[in-house]
């Protein structure tokens, strides 16, 4: 056997407990050179626990890392990186006051005495990341390129410190279409250099254009490692399910909608949104789609007030309000679940059950407490309709899974009955199995006769549950499909009218 | 090449051009090697402990016992130098090697008990003062031939300005600093740490002993100071040097440094003690404003630079999704 077949990296049976709970069971993972794979699972699944294990975050509580041959042992990140083992994470951590040189060599910088050489730096970095096929300007700071650059160089990084296993995680949640090309044709680069990658996302269209094989994980346990050209994307979600699913989730769209609820009248903010002019009526759906960037959050903000509008009116029902804040939005009835679920929703320090009363008792006033009794009973009765999923109501929310903290998030908002529900990105970054809940949701809000609008980057789910969709462009609404019009093909076809969106064609 | 993050060294360095213009143009005697000499003379010490204080903000930390360190030192050397008959060179070396200590406890402190900086250094400002105030309440002048010989040292010009030592030990710490600063690995840990701690842990910064050398240098350069204070008056006074880390941390700011960390120059805060000098010096030529000006005008002066600060954090971010460029690749 020659040393080129040799896997890579080869464990076998990594275990991880935690308190409570086995985090990892037995776990094997076999990564071939010039391989891209995939590591599937829903939230929860033990993805994040086996990198850690893998890059020596967390100790293992058995089981062997074999690397290029060699039994190895990582006790942090620091030596996992001089192994051979690189990360790159989804938000990017490099450091944005730096130059980008700076950032690709911080901690082995080329010397002079006991000077830092930088203008040998700056020309290793350049040549370093053509290599990468990015030609820009090392000695800029890194906060003056873009979050695909940044994640080059972040790559970069990683491969020419360890530059035999790489593993990405969640590399492309917040990169548009343009960008992840160019982060493939990277990837691609370094799969023909024979570098073992790990490629973790929840975009299974992206694991099937880009890797090779898959290993799936569902409770802590590996359920499957396949070959990505036999199976189909079907096979993948059953696998990281244990189940069948149906793969497009549809909600029953309620045909009859009701009498307008809210009506809004050319509002806007110069610089942020053309005014646009919209109604809701009850028990409709409206989505919103739109590239990023297209003024998707920025119109639910808007209706939120959450920014001030400087233009338009509004009316509930038929009478004029005026929503400066969003207390004034809550107070009319308005609930809304930000896209940056992290910094916008949670209090991550805070109990799940703390989170879900938050807006509930924010509407109350402070000097008006609800009594602890009913505060209970709020919160499980949403854990328990809402299917979340925790030890108790007294953990923390930031150790929740992101499905979890969506769906407390969504608790906080039905807890206060609102008649219009404004979700942003309700199914970004959670499990596929959530992610059909929270459509299936969707669909039983409406028949209540709430009335919703929902902006969404995933034009299926767009089609599977809105009566009505607004497209926009360019921070202007562009386009509204009705009824059977809503397929993803039309969306598509107003968002790229007259643009030159070549990649979405 | 001029790039966003010198921007405010540069609005620091016209302040300056700018103030002394404006000060010759009223008082023409201004314009003289005279005034620059007593400009470096009279700030050494705050200029020295100002380059500590870079260093600790540039990391996006605060050090407040550098005003009461200064007083120990001060009291230290004065009752050392009275007491025994130790070389005050000793002295130094002594007293240099406890306020180093004293700063590195410190930033072990806040890195192993991950404590904030404001706090640690808040209990260390009382335990330095308190200290100096066991060693002896009274003034405590120094009389002792060593000091008599390093105060008669200068350079004198031929318009009979006088550069004495401890301008020079100034000048020489900034420079010192500047290219610990920008040119050695410890210094781009330091602007690491202030561009975000979490990541630079991840890139394998090694952040304990980064903090702790911060903190170490910055106890260890108000020693220093207070060597140099101690020069300038002859004496060591538990209640001198009151709230003069807060004029450090208004020079460091005045000099472009962004208080929470990772973007500034070393040199920036050599302009920001000269600026505050040139306010007090012109309120002396003026003879009739009351000293206290000098706070109003620094108080103003601060509040313009944090303005500017947070108008540049707008811009760049603005402007941020402008400039990429890609090689065409499949």
């Amino acid at each position: 056997m020659t040393n080129d077949s040799l896997p890579m990296l080869h464990a076998t049976g990594i275990s991880k407990f935690f308190p409570g709970t086995i985090a990892l069971d037995d776990v094997d993972l076999t990564l071939h050179r010039g391989e891209i794979h995939a590591l599937l699972g829903e939230n929860g699944a033990g993805k994040s626990t086996l990198i850690k294990c893998l890059t020596g975050v967390y100790r293992r509580d058995g089981g062997a890392i074999m690397l290029d041959g060699q039994t190895v042992d990582p006790t942090s990140t620091n030596h996992s990186q001089s192994l051979g083992i690189g990360t790159v994470y989804q938000e990017v951590n490099l450091l944005p006051n730096l130059t980008v040189a700076e950032n690709l060599y911080l901690g082995r910088q080329p010397m002079r005495g006991p000077f830092v050489a930088r203008r040998a730096m700056n020309e290793a970095a350049r040549t370093s990341l053509k290599g990468f096929g990015i030609d820009i300007d090392p000695a800029q700071p890194l906060s003056t390129y873009s979050v695909a650059v940044q994640q080059v160089v972040a790559i970069a990084r990683a491969v020419e410190m360890s530059g035999k296993v790489l593993i990405l995680d969640e590399p492309t949640a917040s990169l548009d279409l343009d960008e992840v090309k160019l982060l493939f044709s990277v990837i691609r680069q370094l799969k023909s250099r024979g570098i073992a990658i790990v490629f973790i996302t929840h975009f299974l269209d992206q694991v099937f254009d880009l890797c090779d094989r898959a290993t799936v994980l569902r409770n802590g346990q590996v359920v499957g490692s396949r070959v990505l050209k036999d199976v189909s994307q079907r096979d993948i979600v059953t696998l990281m399910l244990g189940r069948q699913l149906d793969t497009a989730p549809s909600a029953a769209k309620s045909a009859a909608v009701g009498a307008p609820l809210l009506q809004i009248e050319s509002l806007g903010k110069s610089g942020m949104l053309d005014p646009f002019s919209l109604t809701i009526r009850k028990g409709e759906v409206v989505g919103l789609a739109g590239l990023l960037g297209s003024g998707r959050t920025e119109t639910s903000k808007l209706v939120f007030g959450a920014v001030r509008a400087d233009s338009g009116t509004m009316k509930l029902n038929g009478k004029d309000i005026s929503v400066t804040s969003p207390r004034d939005a809550v107070a009319h009835g308005f609930a809304l679940c930000p896209e940056d679920r992290k910094t916008e929703g949670i209090i991550g320090d805070l109990s799940v059950r703390d989170n879900i009363v938050l807006a509930l008792q924010a509407r109350q006033g402070w000097l008006r407490p609800i009594p602890r009794r009913k505060v209970d009973e709020i919160a499980e009765h949403y854990v328990r309709t809402l299917d979340i999923r925790l030890a108790n109501l007294d953990v923390p929310i930031r150790l929740l899974s992101g499905g979890n903290q969506q769906k407390a998030l969504l608790a906080r908002w039905l807890a206060t009955d609102p008649d219009v529900l404004i979700l942003d990105e309700p199914t970004r970054g959670i499990d596929i199995g959530a992610h059909a809940e929270i459509i299936a949701l969707i669909g039983r809000l409406q028949q209540d006769g709430m009335a919703l609008l929902v902006a969404s980057s995933e034009m299926e789910e767009l089609v599977a549950y809105a009566n009505r969709v607004i497209v926009l462009r360019d921070r202007k609404q562009v386009g509204e499909l009705v009824g059977a019009d809503i397929t993803s093909v039309n969306i598509i076809k107003a968002i790229a009218a007259e643009t030159r969106h070549e990649a979405l064609q | 090449m001029i790039r966003s993050t010198h921007l405010p060294l540069i609005v620091t360095l016209l302040t300056f051009v700018l103030a002394y213009a404006l000060c010759a143009s009223q008082y023409p005697t201004m314009l003289s090697w005279r005034v620059v000499a007593n400009l470096l003379t009279d700030n050494a010490f705050l200029g020295i402990v100002a380059v500590g204080m870079t260093f600790v903000i540039l990391s996006g930390g605060i050090d407040l016992s550098v005003g009461s360190v200064i007083a120990f030192t001060g009291v230290f050397l004065a009752v050392i130098l009275r007491d025994t008959s130790l070389h005050p060179l000793t002295a130094f070396a002594l007293v240099l090697v406890i306020t180093t200590a004293f700063g590195a406890a410190m930033g072990a402190t806040i890195h192993y008990l991950d404590m904030p900086a404001f706090i640690v250094t808040l209990a260390g400002m009382f335990l330095a003062r308190g200290a100096a105030y066991v060693l002896s309440t009274d003034s405590v002048s120094i009389t002792h031939e060593f000091y008599d010989v390093l105060q008669s040292m200068y350079w004198k010009t031929a318009s009979g300005g006088r550069f004495r030592l401890i301008g020079f030990v100034m000048v020489l710490t900034f420079i010192v600093g500047a290219l610990v600063a920008h040119r050695t690995r410890f210094g781009q840990n330091v602007y690491a740490l202030g561009g975000g701690a979490g990541a630079a842990r991840l890139m394998g910064v090694p952040v304990a002993s980064t903090t702790i050398g911060i903190y170490a240098v910055s106890g260890g350069l108000a020693g220093l100071s207070g060597i140099v204070f101690s020069l300038y008056t002859s004496a060591g006074y538990s209640l001198a040097t009151v709230g003069v880390e807060l004029d450090a941390i208004a020079a460091v700011v005045i000099g472009g440094t962004l208080l929470t960390g990772g973007y500034g120059f070393v040199a920036g805060s050599f302009f920001g003690i000269l600026i505050m000098g040139l306010i007090q010096t012109y309120i002396v030529f003026d003879g009739t404003l009351s000293s206290w000006w000098t706070k109003i005008v620094i108080g103003g002066l601060l509040f313009a630079f944090i303005l500017l600060q947070k108008g540049l954090t707008w811009a760049s971010t603005a402007r941020k999704k402008a400039a990429t460029g890609f090689i065409a690749q499949s």
